[in-house]
């Protein structure tokens, strides 16, 4: 039975699939939001300017970045960013001294709390600094994290 | 595409939905040489997004620095009992999604 169900889930996606294949379904609007310019930009100022229109961004109490003192291994760190900042849009996460600083951003809705979590590579010791957008104001707070294999190749 | 290539937990505790995915995906940054010394092409997810109930909670845009098997996770008021969608999109244009349901 379970074999069954399996089978039809596979399904069901591999027709995803050639929906997105023929483009019923829309990933390349979805797609064209993707900032390009943002991600490839080897400053974090270039990159918040790029992604958020301003680097203008004020140091806040109410972050919390929860990250590894020290990673062994730059290829999976471990990020947590926690914010209590009313009306967040946004949450943006740069790791310094990567060859983009800018690793991931997230678009948060109304009912999304000022939380997430993800892992992320880095190239060698640095801090991570992660930013919220709330009320059209950025707000940042950095954490270092030593490094001790990075993990950016080269 | 015979392989679910997401794994998603959604629990609900307390008014408060902690949704936890992992993606497993090679996360190939662009910057990486093989052996030969020639660059591996980029291949990563740039796009994930969660829907609840029909609705667009997160929107992840994700650069070649996300690690691989790349997870995610967060917390969203509410949402018990309701269906969940999670999508990923790559670079190259692939893409896969699972629904769940929340549990509570």
């Amino acid at each position: 039975m379970k074999r069954r169900i399996f089978l039809k889930g596979s399904m069901a996606v591999s027709a995803l699939g050639v929906a997105l294949g023929a483009g019923l379904l829309t990933p390349t609007a979805v797609l064209a939001a993707w900032p390009d310019k943002a991600f490839h930009a080897k400053k974090m100022s270039d990159a918040l300017n790029a992604l958020l229109g301003s680097d203008a961004v004020e140091e806040s109490a109410d972050i919390t970045i929860d990250v590894p003192e020290i990673a062994e291994n730059g290829n999976e760190v471990p990020v947590k960013v926690i914010s209590t900042i009313a009306g967040i849009e946004s949450i943006s996460i740069f790791a310094e001294k990567n060859p983009s600083p800018l690793v991931a951003t997230f678009n948060l809705a109304d009912n999304a709390q000022g939380f997430v979590s993800t892992r992320i590579r880095m190239g060698g010791t640095a801090n991570v600094v992660g930013v919220v957008k709330a009320g059209g104001k950025l707000y940042s707070a950095k954490k270092e994290v030593k490094v001790t294999v990075g993990g950016c190749g080269g | 595409m015979a392989k679910k290539s997401i794994r998603v937990r959604a629990k609900f505790k307390d008014g408060v939905t902690t949704v936890r995915a992992l993606m497993s995906h090679p996360m190939e940054s662009g910057n990486r040489k093989n052996k030969a010394g020639k660059k591996i092409p980029a291949n990563f997810i740039q796009e994930v997004t969660c829907d609840v109930a029909g609705k667009t909670v997160i929107t992840s845009l994700w650069g070649g620095g996300v690690a691989k098997s790349a997870y995610l996770s967060f917390k969203l008021n509410g949402g018990k009992g309701e269906k969940l969608k999670l999508t990923w999109v790559d670079n190259q244009g692939k893409s896969d999604s699972v629904e769940t349901a929340i549990k509570g």
